[in-house]
């Protein structure tokens, strides 16, 4: 490793953070809160570095950093980036800083919260780099934990529930990959590392069965329509910044996984079974929907859009159209700012309210012009307002279907108009009309956003204008990767394993 | 006419070093204790451990050599040694653990301290035996320790209902256990391994008897090992013992039968695969299966633990089946991250537990995460290692033991393994959920409570292998490849 190892840097920052904060006396509160504030910082500072250092023209992984870890299991600590997972990284690091100001109104073992804050980053951060299937799952799973502690210690009423549902329904799902993985391991070569693993040459009935092995997986983690029952449970009862961080950046990680893993590695399955992944995306995106247009609980309703907006992504994933899965991973950062920014929202109101009823609110527009201004401002960038980010994104996924899985993107671009119907009708009703709202006699408690406040949220509202209006620079740095993921795809899966030769040959580079 | 005279087999006695070297201290314990006037617990346990060590040096003496002794039905070989250090580390830790618990007993009994280095004799002899009769002397000395450590409590009559339990039944295992060596030695002529595997596989015509009398000896074993359906002795032992010692007594007796099940398996009868691979996998699913779903009903932690050894014990015998060196090797593994977990889970479920263990209910764990901040994370670190989330070193057990399965063909095996992860994720889940998530206003205990240095130790101890390892899993991996390729 002869370059500074940029990755394993900015993998590391958040915990050496939460160590430091170890270190301090859980007494004072404001020093945690700075140190965590300044880790989330730097760490984002540093993560910019990657920007700056990212080759767009490279198409394959870059800015890698390599050391043996477990050899003797054959599993190395590699990490890099493309344009796949950069922006993914961004977006981790970019949502921490806001989630750790709007982790104010936790008030009990706060150092213990700061310190599972940071390590969920580092965790959501090791997802998103590792080249290894053994070090991905390491993280894939022990981000599990603080997750769960996050929603089950800081979380609303039913945290509990919402947070071992989570855990458990999550867990089943990655054992059931873990197998898949043994599998790629102990029946080939030897080997954790994805760009060996994707010189082999699997089988067809293999690859059909890998395939759904890692879909398990991943289809809970996106989630697509059956299995996303842990979603609005996870999301309602999480704290503020749980719910950011699994809107944001949690839900990427399955469909980043299909686009990382499935399609590489089993090219053939991936092109055979698109059509279905495509088809549970649209019943997700309709169904989500649907059921977010009858949510009487605000932060149900973003927690449903979220279902609806993934199925977005993994119809974009499932066309394997170069400008369509370009726009799936563009929309999984736009998701990751306006959902993000949805939720932070709406904690900002629950400080404020300790109610998320739709129904509790009315005319809220003349008590908090400032709030219902941005408020606005994130429903239409998350309805997809051409000039906001949403937009660019959903164009990309419909018009790169389009051709493909017509009657799909049909259906699909259904779910422009539910996603109107739900954001809209909800804010007028919280904000247009006669004020109403729990305790209007506390004038304190019903100020504007706070400087505080705007600081977390103000930052993502940016990023949503200028993907919006510019995304020439995020595009074309997902671009070349995409191309390539979905170019090698295509030559593997034309070319199956013949049936009636040994499970794996070896094949050479395309 | 010539006086018959004894012919004594060529022994090298630093084959049986570790054994002797226990066997030894553990009389001077006895004498040690019985002379001492005032209690001196801590001196004796120190002395334990010293001789401990003493012992595992004794075996780690012997790297590199093949050593044997009594006519080769004792191997002192690369497996043995892996697996002798192992149960010193064990027994050092439980010492610690127990040392603790003695100290709260009314009128302790030194004694503890000796039968414990007994019991490791046995269990090491467990590993080394190259003999069917030796496999049951070497059982019945570690079980008769065990026996007497169940019942240590001896005002409590759980204490003595799970040693009357575990020694009535232990010993319907032991008869299987004889009755089958007595098959085999019918059906082959030999109690020896190596005899035994060359007769079988030279196409002898196999009657009816060295399948059964196999069977049989793997009936003793599986007993041992808590393997279903001899397990039912498990939660009332676990439950009724002192946890210092039902911990030892999970790690030790798993660690004995698994030793001396992959030797006889796998070293004696490779070439008898087809026949034993069936019965040890439905043996392996049942065990899984019954283990982790019976375990979600518990209420209390100890016998949660119990059905969980139970499970483990399915998951291990996946790396058995396997059979492969990675099948061997994993198992070897699995053992040590079993061991040093549940040592320490034990550990923990002592200090919450209290002098009497009153409180070991899942309610008494209600916010343990306030009341006792760092007992709760470790066991949190534990009950997380015995679910398999990384980076623990279960997590590494399981995929050294999956990945073996699925290595050798059996992922059917594995997939069964991978749904009763989940499902005991569940139970393992519940007690972290209780311990933080809920707070600690119904606790009836005492309001200060101090853990006991000893104990303290033993659960830092165990915590430092379960995270380290879990981090950095790879020397143990490669101490387990070797042991296993160093098996004569």
């Amino acid at each position: 490793m002869t370059h500074f190892p940029l990755l394993t840097v900015t993998l590391a920052l958040p915990l050496v953070g939460a160590l430091l904060i170890a270190l301090i006396p859980k007494e004072s509160l404001g020093l945690i809160r700075t140190v965590a504030l300044v880790s989330t910082l730097v760490t984002f500072v540093v993560s910019l570095f990657i920007v700056f250092r990212f080759d767009a023209s490279v198409a394959g992984t870059q800015l890698e950093d390599y050391a043996p870890w477990v050899p003797q299991a054959g599993a190395s600590f590699r990490l890099g980036v493309d344009g796949i997972s950069l922006w993914l990284v961004l977006l981790t690091t970019f949502l921490m800083p806001a989630s750790v100001l709007v982790s104010h109104h936790v008030g009990e073992r706060v150092k213990a919260f700061h310190i599972v804050l940071l390590v969920l980053e580092t965790s959501l951060l090791g997802v998103f780099l590792s080249l290894d299937l053994a070090l991905f799952y390491v993280f894939w799973e022990a981000m599990l934990v603080p997750m769960f502690f996050l929603i089950g210690i800081w979380g609303y009423e039913r945290r509990r529930y919402a947070a071992v549902k989570f855990f458990l329904y999550t867990l089943a799902g990655s054992l059931i990959m873990l197998v898949g993985i043994l599998f790629l391991y102990f029946t080939g070569s030897h080997t954790f590392d994805i760009s060996a693993i994707g010189q082999m040459h699997l089988a067809r009935s293999t690859q059909a069965w890998l395939f759904w092995a890692f879909f398990a997986s991943f289809a809970i983690k996106v989630p697509l329509f059956p299995l996303h029952t842990w979603l609005p449970d996870a999301h309602t009862e999480a704290p503020t910044a749980g719910s950011v961080l699994l809107a944001g950046v949690l839900l990427k990680m399955g469909a980043y996984g299909f686009l990382r893993f499935s399609i590489p590695l089993f090219p053939d399955a991936a092109h055979r079974y698109a059509p279905v992944l495509g088809l549970l995306g649209v019943i997700g995106i309709l169904y989500g929907g649907a059921i977010a247009v009858v949510q009487k609980d605000l932060k149900r309703l973003v927690a449903y859009s979220s279902v609806s907006h993934l199925g977005f992504v993994v119809l974009g994933i499932a066309a394997l159209t170069t400008t369509a899965t370009t726009g799936s991973v563009l929309q999984m950062v736009n998701h990751g700012l306006s959902t993000g920014a949805l939720f932070l929202l709406v904690g900002m109101l629950y400080d404020r309210a300790h109610t998320r009823q739709i129904a509790d609110f009315g005319g809220l527009a003349s008590v908090l012009p400032v709030y219902g201004g941005l408020f606005l401002f994130v429903c239409l960038s998350s309805l997809g307002l051409p000039g906001l980010n949403g937009f660019v994104g959903e164009f990309m996924i419909l018009n790169g279907t389009f051709p493909v899985l017509r009657i799909l993107a049909i259906l699909g671009s259904g779910g422009v108009v539910l996603s109107a119907i739900y954001l809209l009708w909800a804010y007028e009703r919280v904000f247009h009309g006669p004020a109403k709202m729990p305790h209007p006699e506390r004038k304190s408690l019903w100020k504007d956003l706070s400087v505080r406040e705007l600081a977390a949220v103000v930052p993502l509202l940016v990023m949503t204008v200028v993907i919006g209006v510019y995304p020439r620079p995020f595009l074309s740095r997902i671009e070349p990767s995409v191309r390539q993921t979905i170019h090698d795809a295509s030559v593997a899966g034309a070319t199956p394993g013949s049936p009636p030769g040994p499970e794996t040959t070896a094949r050479g580079k395309p | 006419m010539s006086a018959p005279h004894l012919v004594v087999p060529g022994a090298d006695v630093r084959a049986v070093l570790p054994e002797a070297i226990l066997a030894a201290g553990a009389m001077v314990l006895l004498v040690l204790g019985a002379s001492f006037r005032k209690r001196r617990l801590g001196f004796l346990a120190v002395a334990t451990i010293v001789i401990l060590a003493l012992s595992a040096g004794g075996a780690l003496l012997g790297i590199g050599h093949f050593r044997s002794a009594f006519d080769d039905r004792i191997a002192l070989d690369g497996f043995a040694t892996f697996t002798k250090v192992l149960l010193c580390a064990a027994a050092a830790v439980a010492v610690l653990a127990a040392h603790s618990f003695l100290k709260q007993e009314e009128a302790p009994q030194p004694e503890l301290f000796a039968l414990v280095l007994f019991a490791t004799a046995g269990m090491m002899l467990m590993a080394s035996t190259a003999d069917l009769l030796l496999l049951f002397v070497a059982l019945e000395t570690f079980s008769l320790a065990f026996y007497v450590l169940a019942a240590f409590r001896r005002n409590r009559k759980d204490s003595q209902e799970a040693s009357l339990k575990y020694f009535l039944t232990g010993s319907f295992a032991s008869a299987f256990l004889l009755y089958g060596v007595a098959l085999s030695y019918g059906a082959l002529g030999t109690t020896r391994f190596p005899g035994m595997g060359a007769i079988a596989t030279s196409s002898v015509p196999m009657t009816g008897l060295l399948p059964i009398g196999l069977a049989l000896v793997l009936v003793g074993l599986g007993f041992k090992a808590a393997a279903v359906p001899f397990h039912m002795w498990t939660p009332d032992v676990y439950d009724g013992a002192p946890a210092p010692l039902s911990g030892f007594l999970a790690a030790g007796s798993k660690i004995a039968a698994y030793a001396a099940a992959l030797r006889l398996l796998t070293h004696a009868f490779p070439l008898l695969q087809p026949q034993w691979r069936p019965a040890v996998g439905a043996v392996a699913v049942l065990t899984m299966v019954v283990g982790s779903v019976v375990a979600i009903a518990q209420k209390n932690v100890k016998r949660m633990l119990a059905y969980s050894a139970i499970a483990h014990s399915g998951f291990l015998l996946i790396g058995v089946a396997a059979g492969t060196p990675a099948g061997i090797s994993g198992s070897l593994f699995y053992l040590a991250a079993y061991s040093f977990t549940i040592l320490g889970a034990f550990a923990v479920v002592y200090a919450v537990g209290g002098p009497g263990e009153e409180h070991i209910t899942i309610d008494d764990y209600r916010g343990l995460g306030r009341r006792r901040p760092w007992l709760a994370t470790a066991l949190s670190l534990m009950l997380l290692s015995l679910a398999g989330i990384p980076p623990t070193i279960g997590f590494w057990a399981k995929v050294e033991v999956f990945g073996a399965g699925t290595g050798a063909g059996l992922t059917p095996l594995v997939v069964v393994g991978v749904l009763t992860s989940a499902i005991a994720a569940a139970f393992y889940l519940r007690l972290v959920a209780v311990m933080f998530l809920d707070g600690d206003e119904h606790w009836a205990g005492a309001v200060k409570e101090r853990t006991a240095p000893g104990l303290g130790l033993a659960v830092a101890v165990s915590s430092l292998a379960v995270a380290a390892v879990g981090v950095a899993p790879g020397f143990l991996i490669e101490l387990a490849k070797k042991a296993t390729f160093a098996i004569r």
